[in-house]
Order: structure tokens, then sequence, then C-alpha cells
């Protein structure tokens, strides 16, 4: 059996295994993605507040897209890769991939709460009031729930192998129930308010507005990169603490 | 970027059109979270290396 | 495999026959939620047969909800559960036995009662067949989900507002169908497609929960 698990997955998978090798190279990645999170970011709101071209109907309140809609994806990715994660922990039986999916809940949840708010806040210069039952921004107030659920799941269990299989075991069914969440929300919102239109979906948005729109959203996802491996970097430490390596790292390391 | 800067002076960008409370609210808001994001494992990462080399310290110096 | 499953179903049935509690508190609470609707918002007929559907559907909601406590609760106390994952049994239909008596105990009383508490609330005539049966297909549903989250809590000491906040997201789906089927039956409009589309989140459910739950009683087991 493990000689054919190892022939089915790349070496890096095995690699990754590693709580050593894998800070190490977060340690080589991490500038590289906290630089082009910074610049990619810097770019995209200079870009956003300063030369895109206001949308017609909606006027200068349209520029909270280049927030709301970034947040709002990633949100959801990072569900995603919460549960894959949590998964993999689960078959793999590999520690980083739990601390992985650790590390992912709580930036979810930030970005959900940011496109909640700024949703919100959207909605105030466009419907006139704060709160409006969107479709869209609806499912995004039950993902949010989910993810407080992770965490809530997270904080009471004790130990933190038992925590992360079971905490996977919540993200995957929520996982499979996304869809059906979304779908039933979208179905809900068309059958008691017809006709409201949307924030975001635009027929053919112009190339001056949707290219920052591009620039932001990588920019959000480099900033996950790197708040993530912030955080599985901590994670690492703290649960190796006993090792040598570890050790090694930090009586050598006293410059950071 | 080749495009044409939109506002022309200090108080139209601000103002956005009167709408630069939600503008300005929900960018703010973004730049906030994101930051406590990257500033709060950052600065745990700091106090656990810290703590540790005080452990490790202390059992060097034990021994 | 059907014989452990109706060995595990006759034996939870019996035991809710026992504790008669187990079995009439949600009945119980139920029928004091729908209550608190005319006397917290307004007796007037026509505004309570408006949100009748609604308020039943978040009643019989609620009365799952707080029922999932129990679950696996007592099996876990008395280690009967450990001795069940041990046994070389298929776990799968353990947690579907299980989930079915939980029905049985609490889905299928709760939607027997609705159309006393729908006379209550004024729901007009037409709607009461549909009530009971998006009630019937529903909480099945919500017991199988409801089942995942009281598995996982299970070893824990203070699991039950836990349970609520893990399961409520997952039922949203179950509640916007089954309200709006007897919301349509009101207003005199076909409910098969409703009707089908709870029945399709109950074999989805029926077929993935028992794997999810039989997964997090291994979790919850283990030390």
């Amino acid at each position: 059996m493990n000689m054919l698990k190892k022939q089915l997955m790349p070496k890096w998978f095995y690699q990754m295994a590693s709580p050593k090798w894998c800070y190490k190279i977060t340690g080589q990645l991490l500038p590289i993605f906290g630089c082009a999170a910074l610049g990619l970011l810097l770019l995209g709101t200079v870009w956003a507040l300063l030369f895109a071209p206001p949308d017609y109907q909606q006027g200068n309140s349209f520029r909270i897209i280049y927030i709301h809609v970034p947040s709002a994806i990633l949100a959801q990715s990072i569900y995603i890769t919460m549960a894959l994660a949590g998964a993999v922990g689960i078959i793999w039986k590999m520690k980083i991939a739990d601390m992985v999916a650790y590390a992912c809940a709580p930036i979810g949840a930030s970005m959900a709460f940011v496109a909640l708010i700024t949703g919100a806040i959207w909605g105030k210069p466009t419907w006139g009031s704060w709160w409006v039952w969107d479709a869209r921004l609806t499912s995004m107030l039950i993902l949010l729930f989910l993810y407080f659920g992770v965490m809530a799941l997270y904080a009471a269990m004790g130990k933190p192998s038992k925590a992360a299989r079971a905490t996977a075991i919540l993200s995957l069914v929520g996982l499979v129930n996304i869809p059906i969440i979304k779908y039933s929300v979208e179905w809900w919102n068309t059958l008691h308010q017809p006709a409201t239109f949307t924030l975001t979906e635009k027929p053919a948005m112009p190339v001056e507005m949707w290219l920052p729109l591009l620039v932001m959203l990588i920019g959000f996802y480099c900033f996950f990169a790197t708040s993530m491996m912030l955080r599985l970097r901590t994670e690492i430490l703290s649960r190796e603490k006993r090792t040598a390596w570890v050790k090694e790292l930090v009586t050598k390391s006293s410059v950071r | 970027m080749g495009h044409i800067m939109q506002f022309s002076t200090w108080i139209e960008f601000v103002d956005m059109g009167g709408h630069g409370l939600y503008v300005w609210l929900s960018f703010a808001i973004a730049i906030g979270v994101i930051s406590i994001n990257v500033l709060q494992p950052w600065m745990s990462q700091k106090k656990l290396i810290e703590s540790l080399q005080r452990k490790f310290q202390r059992e060097s110096k034990l021994k | 495999m059907m014989r452990v499953f109706w060995a595990e179903l006759s034996r939870d049935l019996l035991l809710a026959f026992r504790h008669k509690g187990d079995f009439l508190n949600p009945l119980i609470f139920f029928l004091m939620v729908a209550v608190l609707f005319p006397l917290g918002v307004s007796p007037a007929a026509d505004f309570l047969a408006q949100i009748a559907p609604g308020v039943l559907w978040v009643s019989a909601l609620l009365a799952t909800l707080l029922s999932l406590d129990n679950l696996f609760k007592s099996d876990f106390d008395d280690g009967t559960l450990e001795q069940l994952l041990l046994s070389p049994e298929s776990t799968y239909m353990i947690a579907l036995a299980k989930a079915c008596a939980h029905w049985i105990t609490t889905g299928l009383p709760l939607a027997l009662m609705a159309p006393l508490l729908a006379v209550m609330l004024f729901l007009p005539t037409q709607a009461i067949a549909t009530l009971v049966i998006s009630l019937l297909i529903g909480t099945a549903t919500l017991s199988l989900l409801g089942a995942i989250a009281s598995a996982l809590t299970v070893g824990l000491k203070k699991g039950g507002v836990l349970i609520s906040l893990l399961v409520i997201p997952l039922y949203i789906p179950v509640l916007i169908f089954g309200a709006s089927a007897v919301q349509s039956a009101v207003d005199g409009l076909p409910v098969t497609a409703y009707l089908a589309i709870l029945g399709a989140m109950f074999a989805l459910s029926l077929v993935l929960a028992p794997f999810a739950i039989a997964a997090s009683l291994r979790v919850s087991v283990s030390s």
C-alpha cells in the first residue's frame, strides 16, 4: 500500500509532510508573496481609486467593487482550500495539511466579513438601505456562519489532532452544502424580490474597469498566501517546539 | 496604465461625487482587516520565537 | 447489513419509548414556540395565515435542533457507542439506524402534530397536506444532517449551543424549500417541484450523511 501511494503522488507532496522542510520552503516563499501582495494591492488601489472610470449608473460608489468582489471570491476559495486541506489531512494523515486548514479559517472568515460589510456599505448609495436580502449577500452571510461553525468547533475541541479531524469532516460537509445553499438562496431571492438589479453583474465590463479588478484579485490571493504561511509557520514552531531542529533554528536566529 | 486621471482636484477625489464616505469607509475597512491578518500572525510568531529562545537559554544554563 | 440496521433501530426505539421525555419534549417545544408568535406578533387571523408556513417550519426546525443533543449522548456516556464502533458491523448502517430512530421519535411526531398547529395559526386547509408531506421529508433530512453535528460534539461537555451553530447553516436550504412548498400550496400553486427538491436533498443526505456521521463518531470516541 505504501509503495503504491509513493508512486501515485509526486515527490514534493511527501516532502510537504515534513514540518522542517515545509518551514524552510515557506520561509523562502514568504518574502516573494509578501512583496507581490503589497505591490499589487497598492497598484490596484491607486488604479481603482484614481484611474478607473466611474460607472454610468452608480457613479463613484462603483469603486467599492474593487474590494467587494475580490474579498467575496477569496472567502469562497479559502473555504474550498480549507476543506481540501482537511481532506488531505484525513486521508494521508498529514499534519501540515491539518495546520493549513487551521490557518485558513480565520482568514476566510475575515474575508467573508469584508465582503459583507462592503456589500452593505455599497447597498446604501445603490439601494438606499444598509442591508438588502440580496442573494449574493445572503449566501455570503451563510458562508460566514459556516466559518464560525468551523472555528467554534476548533476552539471547543481540546487536542489539535482530534480537532483537525473533526473540523475537516465539518468543512467537507459544508463544502458539499455550499452549492446547494447558493442555489436555494438564489432561488428564494428570485421568488421574493423580483428584478432587483445585482451589484456586480454587469453586462460586459470594459477593460479599464476589469483590469484593475484583476490586479486587486491577484493581490488578494497573494495576501492570503502571505497571511496563511505566517500562521502556518507559527503553528509549525509551536507544535514542533520539542524537536531538535526547532531548537537549533531558534537559538541560531537571534537576529529576527 | 494609460488612462486619464478621473479627478482634477483633491476635493473632488475625496468627495467621490458625493459617495466619498462609502468608498473611503470600504477601503479603510479592507486595509484594516488585511493589516490585522498580516500583523497579528507576525507578532505571534515573533513572540513565540522569543519565548522559545528564553526557554532554551534557561535549559542550557541548568545543564 | 440490514440485520444490523434493524437491530440498532429497534433498540433505539425501545429506549426512546422507555424514556418518554425524549419523545415528548420536542413536541411540547414545537407547540410552545408556535404559540409564541400570535402572542408576540399579532393574533389577527389573516396575518397569522400569512406567516403560518414560515412559523411552522421554523418551529419544527428548532424542535429538531433541540433534540439533537441527546442523539448519541447516553450511548456515549455508558460506553455503548465505543462498543458499537469496535464491533465488526458496518458503522454506516449503525449511523443510518441512529438517524432513522431519531427521525421516528422526533420528525414523524412533529409532522403528525403539525395539522393541529396549522389550524391554530389559521393556515388555509388546502395547504395542510403539503405541510405534513414537506415536514415528513424535510425533517428526515434535518435528522440526518443534525446527526453529523451531534456526532461531532458528543464528546464535548458544552455541546448544546455548539450543535446549533454547526447545523443551522446546513438547515437553511431545507427550510427555504419546505416553507416555500407550504406557501405555494396556500397560494394554490403546484407543489410537486418543491417536494421533488426536498426529496432530492433527502436522497443526497441519505447516501452521504451516514459516512460523515460514522467518521465523526470515530473522531469523538478516539481519545
